[in-house]
């Protein structure tokens, strides 16, 4: 099955923060926040990128676009290196790729108006002036669901749902490929959730857009993703297609995901397992699979060294040695 | 049969902003059994946590003002009590955890020292005696061990284990009634069902009453026995779980249950509810659900609801329902039998 | 969708803030207060061609548009008995050592003040703004650099720094700007660089970067009216500062020139008014009064001030 070249490929990428200590603030180790990551997005698709909180699944996003300097690895969008770009044409090819934030309260500068910011990057671009912007602006808002007359109002007024919406507008503006959708729905209440999904699938549909959907919550992931891939302690752990994956997760932490999430469903109590052990600190201080504290199935295999990342069945992807 | 152990009735509380009245709490009734998991779900904006302050009398009075009502604890109106009285229930009768144990906790002072504080504040104990009393419950939160735990101050600790050290600082006088307000919200789903399981137990082991509060319809299945679903200050769906979800009879609760992408049920487009939650400032007149609600009749503009036995165990506020109205008596509106299946046509 | 929205008028967080001031009477009065005062000491920079005298002894004289109004109301100053108790006469609050009407003195004091705080939030501000945002912004070598420069500077105690300063440059008000000027940009530059530190993390600000903001688009559109309220506070509360400073340095014998009418002039001559016999009071209670009046309502209403611009107390 040949396929076109994927829009985005993510080579070993790499992100550590150093920590300072001492009376010098000398760096006295890393957190391995991203720690060699590689996936690929193809056109018009979204991959899931699933986590729970310090798995490195936010870094990994701001990183790639480089609003964070990556630490090591390679980034390929549509062919062009962008781990390498100088500033200007990675600010051009900025247009392309954009980002859409969780936090609904702090993405919109609270003292820009509503127009001023969905039409920020068309000012940034020199895109268009006056009349012109404003028409923009106002079909913007239009499409994601919001009045046009809104653009003189200020983000306090609306609510996070609303907000959010001002936020895909903001991404939307200057026609991009690929767009880093950052927990967009976390923050939300559920029933806002649902209409924020189906305005990024449609305009999906519509566009063509490409996104990386981060998300902690498999059950939204299900739904909007093509493909999806678990993260845990800045590594991947497994990777395979949507269906593939919900079908056969094969690593023990996806296992253990699925198994936590709780169903609205009281038939089905007790199904959720909690596993044992707690979340080893970030700083990998042990060496070995970073699951294995916590894995049912680990051995001494488990302790002596990293996993790497194994095809296991076409297109299915794990990180484990007895998957 | 017993009586109920909390029984709320007619709660209102008001709070007055420079834009209005914003009415968050308006006329809720729920009762508490002994040793039962009663949960009050709803989403941001219902009044679900306000409803909890008013219990607890924690509501900020400037603004807020509990208008009516009484909150009947083993026989006692909480809402008429001297604050020395009240604040003695706080302690020892009633234990409270809330969303973000971080910010719940003091960072300056170790574990150990703020539950043995907040034992000997209710209890006599000498400092050994409550020591040992802090590290017995922090066992029992299932804190891995727990007497190097007390020396621990909260930024060294995880959210899952934070949240455990706030159980048992909640529960190490005994109280009868733990209210728990979104205790898993800030927490990873992998921590959160032990949490949850933790808290079951617990009540079984202790034959508390747990009143839990949150917005997450999973954790509701997993846990509750009573389920109360609130909106816009009011109460439209009261009854067991099972019945709540195998037959849900309010718009809202069926339209929330369809909007939930759920695993393995997979969807091309979710079925999200049109529009958002009432400003509490100016809610709709009649039915505050009645502009997102797919069978709002034009008189369910005219009438708010009350909540009403449609069946058996089995309350709900809408007009449009069979059963809400007593047999004889002739609705105003065409009483509909299955309103799951109308949500399917639209 | 928030139908209401629609029809609303759209609300600024400024907005927002000035109706939550308005409602604090107090600060209201305060702010009347500042109001008279500056719209007098505005008043005085306004050059009128006067004559005083009738007749044949007319002769032009130079003045303001307050010596103009004081003539008018009052009387024409001009020099008459000296020391004169208030009350006595037509003079309300007496007279100085020269016979000049102490009310028109205090009067004309306050364009003074006016003239010495504005001037000197026109250098401060600007240095203290831009510095801050810089160091906050940019981190790293600059921000060490801007750091060490004003830590040094702030090490240096206030008060002997500017007297130094002025014995350099001289006595006179432009003067005395440009040295409180220097000496006061620190402490909004330490509060500015310390709020820029924590914008400069938040999400709108990493948007801006990935919409394509420059470095100057975001500092001006972004950090920049995020930071103003601080600004503004730290003006409000530090006008008062400015002007007791003047007062301290004059008495000291390096602030304003000698025919600059001020209150701190006023002040410094009770020194020897006070020690007099008999005592001569009138002076000194009069500038201190004003002084303290214009003192008071600042601190007052840049307190209120505060109040409403705290982004924290918004209600949501």
């Amino acid at each position: 099955m040949s396929e076109p070249q994927p829009l985005l490929e993510v080579q070993d990428l790499v992100k550590h923060f150093p920590i300072r200590g001492g009376v010098l603030s000398r760096v006295v180790g890393h957190v391995r926040a991203v720690d060699g990551v590689s996936f690929a997005v193809r056109r018009g698709r979204t991959l899931g990128l699933v986590g729970e909180s310090g798995c490195g699944k936010t870094t990994t996003g701001r990183t790639l676009l480089r609003l964070l300097e990556p630490t090591g690895g390679r980034v390929f969008f549509d062919g062009i290196p962008v781990h390498s770009l100088e500033a200007r044409s990675l600010r051009a090819l900025r247009r392309r790729m954009q980002i859409i934030f969780q936090d609904p309260y702090g993405s919109l500068d609270p003292r820009m108006t509503v127009g001023g910011i969905v039409g920020e990057p068309l000012s940034a671009y020199g895109e268009a002036r006056g009349r012109e912007r404003r028409r923009l602006v106002g079909e913007l808002l239009e499409r994601v669901g919001l009045s046009a007359s809104y653009v003189n109002h200020y983000p306090h007024e609306f609510s996070g749902g609303q907000r959010q919406r001002i936020g895909i507008a903001r991404a939307l503006a200057l026609n991009p490929d690929f767009v880093v959708c950052d927990e967009p729905v976390s923050a939300l209440d559920v029933s806002i959730q649902a209409q924020i999904i189906n305005l990024l699938a449609d305009l999906q549909d519509e566009r063509g857009i490409s996104y990386l959907f981060i998300s902690h919550d498999l059950g939204v992931v299900e739904h909007i993703s093509h493909d999806v891939a678990v993260m845990y302690q800045g590594l991947i752990v497994e990777m395979a297609s949507r269906d593939e994956l919900y079908a056969r997760p094969l690593h023990p932490y996806t296992k253990v995901l699925l198994a936590a999430i709780p169903v609205p469903d009281p038939e089905m109590k007790g199904q959720s397992d909690a596993p044992s052990g707690q979340i080893a600190s970030a700083m990998g201080l042990t060496a070995g699979c970073p699951f294995y504290p916590r894995c049912a199935a680990g051995d001494e295999r488990c302790r002596a060294a990293v996993p790497d990342l194994r095809e296991v069945a076409p297109g299915h992807f794990v990180r484990c040695v007895n998957a | 049969m017993a009586e109920a152990l909390l029984r709320v009735r007619d709660l209102a509380t008001h709070f007055h902003t420079e834009g209005g009245v914003a009415r968050a709490v308006d006329g809720v009734s729920f009762e508490i059994e002994r040793g039962e998991m009663f949960c009050l779900v709803g989403e941001s904006g219902c009044g679900k946590s306000v409803t909890a302050l008013s219990i607890m009398q924690l509501v900020p009075s400037p603004p807020g003002r509990i208008v009516s009502g009484s909150v009947m604890l083993a026989g006692e109106d909480l809402l008429g009590l001297p604050p020395g009285r009240m604040r003695r229930i706080r302690g020892e009768k009633i234990g409270m955890v809330f969303q973000e144990p971080m910010t719940a906790l003091n960072p300056v002072f170790t574990i150990g020292s703020q539950i043995t504080e907040a034992i000997r504040a209710h209890r006599d104990a000498s400092r050994g005696g409550a020591a040992r009393m802090a590290v017995d419950m922090l066992e029992r939160v299932r804190i891995p061990d727990p007497s190097r735990c007390m020396g621990l101050y909260p930024h060294e600790m995880s959210g899952g284990m934070l949240q455990r050290a706030m159980i048992a600082m909640a529960l190490v006088c005994r109280p009868v009634l733990l209210i728990a307000d979104e205790p898993t919200t800030a927490l990873d789903v992998t921590i959160q069902a032990g949490i949850l399981r933790l808290l079951d137990d617990l009540r079984r082991e202790l034959g508390m009453s747990v009143l839990l509060i949150t917005h997450d319809l999973g954790v509701v299945a997993q846990v509750a026995d009573v389920v109360a679903v609130m909106y816009a200050g009011q109460i439209v769906e009261y009854a067991d779980v099972k019945t709540v979800f195998a037959d849900p009879l309010h718009p809202y609760m069926i339209s929330l249950l369809r909007s939930l992408p759920t695993l393995g049920t997979r969807k091309k487009k979710l079925d999200a509810i049109a529009g958002q939650v009432p400003d509490p400032r100016r809610f709709p007149e009649g039915c505050r659900f009645h502009p997102r609600c797919y069978m709002a009749a034009p008189e369910c503009s005219r009438v708010n609801p009350e909540l009403r036995e449609v069946r058996t165990g089995h309350r709900a506020a809408c007009i449009r329902l069979e059963g809400y109205w007593q047999p004889g008596s002739s609705p105003p509106v065409t009483p509909v039998t299955r309103p799951r299946e109308r949500a399917r046509d639209v | 969708m928030n139908e209401e929205l629609v029809t609303m008028q759209a609300r600024s967080l400024w907005a927002e803030a000035w109706h939550r001031l308005r409602r604090n009477r107090l600060a209201m009065v305060c702010l009347a207060v500042i109001s008279v005062y500056f719209v007098l000491g505005l008043l005085d920079m306004i050059p009128v061609a006067r004559t005083i005298g009738t007749g044949e002894a007319r002769t032009p004289v130079e003045g303001t548009l307050v010596d103009w109004l004081f003539a008018r109301v009052v009387g024409e100053v001009t020099k008459e008995e000296s020391y004169v108790p208030p009350g006595e006469g037509a003079h309300v609050l007496g007279t100085d050592i020269q016979g000049l009407d102490i009310l028109y003195k205090s009067v004309k004091g306050i364009s003074t003040a006016v003239v010495l705080g504005l001037g000197t939030a026109a250098i401060y501000i600007p240095l203290g703004l831009l510095f801050g945002i810089v160091a906050g912004f940019f981190g790293g070598l600059v921000d060490d650099l801007i750091v060490y420069v004003y830590s040094t500077l702030a090490c240096i105690p206030g008060i002997l720094l500017l007297i130094a300063l002025m014995t350099v440059m001289g006595k006179g008000t432009p003067q005395l700007c440009i040295a409180m000027g220097v000496t006061n940009w620190v402490g909004l530059c330490r509060l500015i660089r310390g709020e820029t530190l924590k914008l400069r993390e938040a999400d709108y600000v990493l948007a801006a970067r990935a919409v394509g903001a420059g470095p100057f688009r975001t500092i001006f559109l972004h950090l920049v009216p995020n930071v103003f309220h601080i600004v503004i506070i730290a003006f409000t509360l530090g006008f008062s500062g400015i002007v007791m400073s003047e007062a301290v340095l004059t008495y000291l014998g390096v602030g304003v020139e000698a025919d600059t009418i001020s209150w701190g002039m006023m002040i410094s001559t009770a020194n020897m008014e006070l020690t007099r016999h008999p005592v001569v009071w009138w002076q000194f209670v009069s500038s201190a009064v004003a002084l303290l009046m214009l003192v008071l309502a600042f601190n007052v209403f840049g307190d209120a001030l505060r109040d409403a611009l705290d982004p924290r107390l918004r209600t949501e």
